[in-house]
């Protein structure tokens, strides 16, 4: 009597049949297709649908250059604020035990359940021409809503807990082990962090960043509550976005969505590295 | 034994006042003080005027819209996040790592650039909704675009809460499923749904509560006509430009409110579940 077979059927018994595996596997292809792809794809086809001279026009046209010029000084200023403070929270978070920590973790999550819209709005109601300290900062010349700063505090909000999250899951698996090697071995508290723990979180970090900058840049809802929309001062790329596209203008609009369009695919890119990255270092 | 508690156990690294220091502050500065101040506000408005702004009829219709293509959309995700997660995970097909990269382009794609391009996509000259306009069916500009705009921004959080767990499930569970006479369908049932349910919820929720408060890919395909396709947010964002701060207020704080409360259910409803499949 011969058992062994090529197939033994208690493995048979927890896959589905190769029909049923090709129908699945089909199925979430064309849901991919139709939801993630095909938006993907349309927008550089009506990008390029008037070739590139248009393109490149719609770009390096003034209003345009002053909105990537905004948007980029506001990630600058709104990134480094966020990606301070995330390793700041990170390391009480991570490294030590005190009470109230889990209701530290939900308030710095809060950004991400409030509306953008929201967002906006609670600057508005502190900063506006009717707010609290608006008055008071229009009193010493300093404008914050419709002007550059309101902007940057939304941005600030929007983003606040992007490298936060990416940063305490990461530390608190690490533990403490090697940092209190370390101060043992005589090294002072910032030599600890630059060369063990830094080194140790610097692909969460490096991503907490990516995914905090492609949001600064491409934030539409709340900076468009606090930007006033004027053009070539307070304009960001996004909202230089809806105003080309509510003109009608498509092939503009689409050109320089494309910008940060190609900005996600970069953050997709290097998440998809790094993850890479990681998995190696850990598996070997 | 007994256990030291968290609390008192001493402090070996250094640098924790300062930290948590600066983390409180910039936490109140950036986030709790203007939060509050938005709750303080609606505490100077007058009953009957925020009773006025929230029950108009064109504000309610927006509300209702808003919390109800979130709900439907998010449902949506669950059915499709589960498809695609489970095909992820469970079959090795060619192009696996790009499908795998693909999921999280909502993340990462700005929302304004996601509403034009899906309104692009979805209008009656676009790919799909040309198509779907010779089925009789029009996407663009109607509720069903606002529930289509929102299925896209909530699709990753379920693929990559599912993911993780059912990368976890041992396959001795399916195969004493297996053994014990159960087929395929039953197993995936009774055995691998109920450890997926809590991912699902939790996946659910965050596609929720994401799709409620969505403004930039939702306004370029909905149409935004008042009793209609009009969301919350904009309603919002309305009431800001007519300078009416009293009326803004009043409909954020519901929205914020409604949110916290369906998702503190949420929450409730599925600490039950766990209690009732893993009792302690």
């Amino acid at each position: 009597m011969h058992i062994a077979r090529k197939n033994p059927p208690l493995s048979l018994a927890t896959r589905e049949t190769s029909a049923m595996r090709r129908m699945l596997i089909a199925a979430a292809l064309i849901v991919l297709l139709l939801f993630l792809f095909l938006p993907l794809a349309v927008i550089f086809r009506e990008a390029l649908r008037m070739g590139w001279q248009v393109y490149l026009d719609a770009i390096a046209e003034p209003y345009a250059v002053a909105a990537i010029r905004l948007t980029l000084v506001t990630a600058a200023i709104a990134v480094p604020f966020n990606l301070f403070f995330g390793i700041a929270a990170a390391w009480c978070i991570a490294k030590f035990d005190f009470r109230g920590k889990n209701l530290l973790v939900t308030l710095i999550d809060l950004p991400f359940s409030v509306s953008p819209v929201i967002s906006g709005l609670v600057y508005v109601l502190l900063f506006g021409a009717q707010g609290w300290l608006g008055p008071w900062f229009a009193g010493h010349g300093i404008q914050i809503i419709f002007a550059v700063p309101g902007i940057v505090l939304a941005t600030v909000f929007v983003t606040f807990p992007f490298v936060a999250r990416e940063l305490i899951p990461l530390m608190q698996e690490q533990g403490r082990e090697e940092e209190e090697a370390a101060l043992l071995l005589g090294a002072g508290g910032l030599q600890t962090f630059l060369r063990i723990t830094l080194p140790n979180i610097k692909w969460g970090l490096l991503y907490g960043v990516l995914l905090c900058n492609a949001r600064a840049m491409g934030e539409f809802g709340a900076v468009s509550v606090v930007s006033g929309h004027i053009r070539g001062l307070t304009n960001t790329i996004p909202l230089h976005v809806e105003i080309l596209y509510n003109e009608y203008n498509f092939a503009a609009a689409f050109a320089v969505a494309s910008l940060l369009t190609l900005l996600a695919l970069v953050t997709l890119t290097a998440k998809t590295l790094l993850a890479w990255l990681y998995a190696n270092k850990t598996g070997s | 034994m007994v256990r030291p508690r968290a609390a008192s156990r001493p402090h070996t690294l250094p640098g924790f006042g300062l930290a948590l220091g600066y983390t409180l502050f910039y936490l109140g500065v950036v986030v709790l003080i203007p939060l509050a101040g938005l709750v303080f506000k609606t505490f100077t408005i007058p009953w009957a005027d925020f009773r006025a702004a929230v029950g108009a009829p064109r504000v309610m219709a927006a509300l209702g819209l808003s919390f109800g293509a979130a709900l439907v959309a998010a449902a949506i995700d669950v059915l499709l996040g589960l498809l695609i997660a489970w095909a992820l995970v469970r079959y090795p097909f060619p192009g696996r790592r790009l499908a795998d990269a693909l999921v999280d382009l909502p993340f990462a794609l700005p929302t304004a650039v996601a509403g034009i391009s899906l309104t692009t996509l979805y209008s009656p000259n676009g790919w799909l909704g040309g198509f779907l306009n010779t089925l009789g069916v029009q996407i663009a500009f109607t509720r069903l675009g606002i529930v289509i705009a929102l299925i896209f921004i909530g699709l990753p959080f379920v693929v990559r809460v599912v993911q993780p767990v059912l990368q976890d499930i041992e396959v001795e569970q399916e195969e004493v499923a297996a053994c014990l006479g159960a087929g395929r369908l039953q197993t995936f049932l009774r055995v691998i749904l109920p450890v997926l349910t809590p991912a699902l919820v939790t996946g659910f929720t965050l596609a929720f509560a994401r799709a409620v408060g969505e403004y930039g890919s939702v306004i370029f395909i909905a149409g935004n006509l008042p009793m209609v396709s009009e969301i919350a947010p904009l309603i919002i964002v309305i009431k800001l430009e007519q300078y009416d701060f009293a009326g803004a207020t009043s409909v954020a704080l519901v929205m914020l409110a409604t949110a916290f409360l369906l998702l503190f259910a949420i929450n409730v409803v599925q600490r039950r579940f766990r209690k009732r499949f893993w009792p302690a």
